[in-house]
């Protein structure tokens, strides 16, 4: 048990390599680079496989370690009152949480970072930065693996953020192009818009629960199902958190800036944009699902959102010219798949996906990377053509991600992604029903734009220069074993989880779909949950199919399969001057809509960046904003200011009043009217002996004269 | 030769108040002021000298008690006086205007 009760360990063997290089490197030669950044993630793969293979045989449901504790005092000092009345303390405990859910994360984050390391080895070798590079995919190893080994929401919140950063620093790698920093900003803040979700979604959860553990909030939630089912606080709870993930697993509205991060290196694109970040919406409700399936709102807003993306970047893939671009929606759309089945409670079959999908298109990606490394940095498909002779082994592994990822029968992704048709065709007695015929429509895009972007690399004519044509070389070593091994990957990953019927097809006995038994503990809640949840989705066809139908869809989807190769070799597997879009020739508005990627950014440029502007106003919600700015500037500070300029204005009256009328007439008029009506008699009051004399004298004379004389 | 009467003295003491008065009034110096007042009072002596004549010794008696109240009054008045030029340098009335506070 050495291996599980140490697993975390597990993320600080990155963070070792990170804080090394980031703090050093620049001073270190470059083998020692590789040993210590590929080392670091080859160690911490080959501890995670011994730590699951040890709690898969130690029979526990899960493994919980709390290693400290993180956030609040324990001393009672902060003390909330809860939803329900009751109070907690906000404390959270730093611990790891290992479950088959993680385990399954673990291992395909470590084994695919670990390729994805050595073959950024080999992808790298010419560029500048190349301990920073190293460094940065390291702190993104470390930041991914306490995402994923986080027992509580914090933690996976810390996590969350970690990995949100080291994917800005990644898109803005080659910083030095303007094109590349507006990308890795752009990622950085529309991911800020979901974590936002996931704060509130956070602390909505601890206000219900007084927790944040995994383990207890699930429990929590599991017990009082019947009291919580449906209730507006779990719909906000979990609305908040499906907007979070909407934001790191780019969904609509939030997924435009997952095609612009392809700015950042190709291996970066193949493991946090295709592999492993992205998916972490996914964990987030997968972890959550105990609250999903007690918010029926919110898993239908979640398969819609999903379906809808899936379809919608699809779409897009269509006609994109850029072979990055092209893989970029087609994990937007496979993301969508995902959360298609999250949705419909189909946890496992999305978690499934996702594990396949981490295979085939860190795999697909990792091939483009070789082809672009080929092709001496040209990313532009129309300028491509006939590599497959040049570059067999990148051709090879890529044709088989490609075969993967379309769902041609017995490579990965046909059992996930049929897993997901069959639930979204079936699930609460088909009341999805609607979203399967989406699903299916993007099952026949994804096989068409796949092979498109096979046909326009590797068939036809070379359309490139012909001194770009002669240096064509295929990749070292270290990028083609990587490939060889995803490839396999890619084709095995899929037999962990045949389901049933397939196995019953094909004469299998015995245990089937192994993967969805290995996490049936964590979704343990759904299926007794999922009939209160079927009760209250309104069921438009109640009748059950069986199995037979399950084959026919199954047919179906292979044919959509094969229909999307077929016409993409019609339409690309032969042109060698030119390239012709077929859709541009049949309808040239769909066409310009579809390459111009529906104007979204454009719309959102108009409606909330500010970056349109008409005379120099910024429009949307920027706009909105300067208009309250100018509001709040002109009328309500004008208010402010007109009050004081009143105020003073009688202040000065006031102050005039005071001073002439009540002071100067009323108080000095009377003291004025006493000075002057006493002037004469100060005039006799001289203060003169000889006058006072003067005065007697004339006084007695004239006395004697009035008494006497007359 | 004309006999000296009471009508004589009458004027004589009349004249003399008239010139003690008007010094009083005039003159500036404290000093002929007091002088001045001297004079007036020699005047109402003569006077009651002259009246005792005629109606008994009353008169003398009278111009007696005013001599040595005027020699009391002289010796308070020049001690103010004295005072007075301490204070502000100067013995002329028209200096002398405290009266009015």
């Amino acid at each position: 048990m050495f291996f599980l009760t140490n697993i975390w360990v597990v993320p600080l063997l990155p963070a070792a390599g990170a804080a090394l290089m980031l703090l050093f490197g620049r001073r270190l030669a470059k083998s020692l680079v590789n040993a210590c950044c590929v080392g670091a993630v080859a160690l911490s793969f080959a501890w995670t496989a011994l730590a699951v293979w040890q709690f898969t045989h130690s029979g526990l449901p899960c493994y919980e370690h709390v290693l400290f504790t993180w956030l609040g005092s324990g001393g009672g000092k902060m003390i909330y009152v809860l939803h329900g009345g009751e109070t907690a303390e906000f404390v959270v405990n730093a611990g790891v949480l290992v479950d088959p859910l993680s385990c399954v994360w673990l291992l395909f984050v470590t084994f695919v970072g670990m390729l994805i390391h050595v073959y950024s080895v080999g992808y790298m070798a010419h560029e500048g930065g190349y301990y920073r590079f190293f460094g940065y995919l390291n702190l993104f190893m470390f930041s991914m693996l306490t995402l994923i080994l986080a027992n509580n929401y914090m933690m996976m919140f810390v996590g969350w953020e970690g990995v949100g950063l080291c994917s800005y620093l990644l898109i803005g790698f080659y910083f030095h192009k303007h094109s590349a920093s507006t990308a890795a900003n752009k990622a950085f803040i529309v991911n800020r818009v979901g974590d936002a979700g996931v704060i509130l979604g956070s602390l909505t959860i601890f206000w219900l629960f007084g927790t944040f553990d995994f383990v207890r909030v699930t429990a929590l939630a599991r017990a009082q199902s019947a009291t919580l089912f449906g209730t507006e606080i779990m719909t906000a709870a979990t609305l908040a958190l499906f907007v979070g993930a909407c934001g790191k697993s780019a969904q609509i509205p939030l997924y435009v800036w997952l095609p612009d991060a392809m700015e950042g290196p190709t291996p970066v694109s193949a493991l946090i944009h295709a592999a492993t970040m992205v998916t972490a919406g996914v964990y987030m409700v997968a972890r959550s699902n105990a609250l999903f399936v007690l918010a029926p709102e919110t898993m239908k807003v979640v398969a819609i959102v999903g379906a809808l993306t899936a379809i919608f970047a699809a779409s897009i893939g269509l006609v994109q010219n850029d072979i990055k671009r092209v893989l970029a929606y087609s994990t937007v759309s496979q993301l969508g798949y995902m959360f298609l089945a999250l949705g419909i409670g189909a946890f496992a079959a999305g978690v499934f996906h996702v594990f396949t999908h981490a295979f085939f298109k860190a795999l697909l990606f990792l091939g483009s990377g070789s082809v672009i490394h080929a092709m001496g940095g040209q990313q532009d498909m129309r300028f491509m053509g006939a590599l497959r002779k040049k570059i067999p082994t990148t051709y090879l592994t890529m044709l088989i991600g490609t075969l993967a990822i379309a769902g041609i029968p017995g490579l990965a992704g046909f059992f996930s992604k049929d897993e997901i048709l069959w639930q979204a065709w079936s699930a609460h007695h088909g009341a999805f029903r609607a979203l399967w015929y989406v699903a299916f429509v993007t099952a026949l895009m994804t096989s068409f734009y796949m092979f498109r972007l096979i046909f326009l690399t590797f068939f036809g004519g070379p359309r490139m220069s012909p001194e770009v044509e002669h240096h064509v070389h295929e990749s070292p070593r270290s990028m083609t074993l990587p490939l060889v091994v995803l490839a396999a990957g890619a084709v095995l990953a899929g037999y962990l989880g045949v389901s049933p019927s397939i196995a019953r097809l094909v004469g299998i006995h015995g245990e089937t779909n192994r993967f969805e038994h290995f996490l049936a503990p964590v979704f343990e809640n759904s299926a007794e949950n999922a009939s209160i949840a079927a009760s209250a989705i309104p069921a438009q066809d109640k009748q059950d199919d069986g199995p037979p139908s399950e084959y026919l869809l199954m047919a179906l989807s292979v044919a959509a399969a094969g229909a999307g190769w077929w016409s993409a070799w019609r339409a690309y597997g032969k042109c060698s001057d030119g390239v012709r879009e077929p859709i541009a020739v049949a309808a040239p508005a769909v066409y310009r809509t579809l390459l111009n990627k529906y104007y979204v950014d454009e719309f959102y440029d108009k409606a909330f960046t500010g970056r349109s502007q008409v005379d120099g106003v910024r429009l949307g919600a920027i706009g909105a904003g300067d208009a309250l700015w100018k509001f709040d500037a002109e009328v309500i500070d004008g208010g402010v200011n007109g009050t004081g300029w009143l105020t003073r204005t009688f202040g000065i009256v006031s102050s005039w009043w005071d001073k002439w009328v009540i002071d100067g007439v009323c108080v000095n008029g009377p003291a004025v009217v006493a000075q002057l009506l006493s002037r004469p008699v100060r005039l006799v009051q001289a203060g003169l002996l000889q006058w006072y004399a003067l005065v007697m004298v004339f006084g007695v004379a004239g006395l004697l004269w009035y008494y006497v004389l007359r | 030769m004309l006999e000296i009467g009471i009508m004589h003295y009458l004027v004589v003491g009349g004249l003399l108040f008239l010139i003690g008065m008007v010094g009083v009034i005039t003159r500036r110096n404290v000093v002929i002021i007091f002088m001045s007042i001297e004079l007036m009072l020699s005047s109402v002596n003569l006077n009651l000298v002259a009246f005792s004549r005629l109606y008994g010794l009353h008169g003398q008696m009278f111009s007696l008690f005013i001599a040595a109240d005027a020699a009391a009054e002289a010796a308070v008045g020049l001690g103010i006086l004295i005072a007075f030029f301490r204070n502000r340098a100067t013995v002329n009335m028209d200096e002398v205007d405290l009266l009015k506070w």
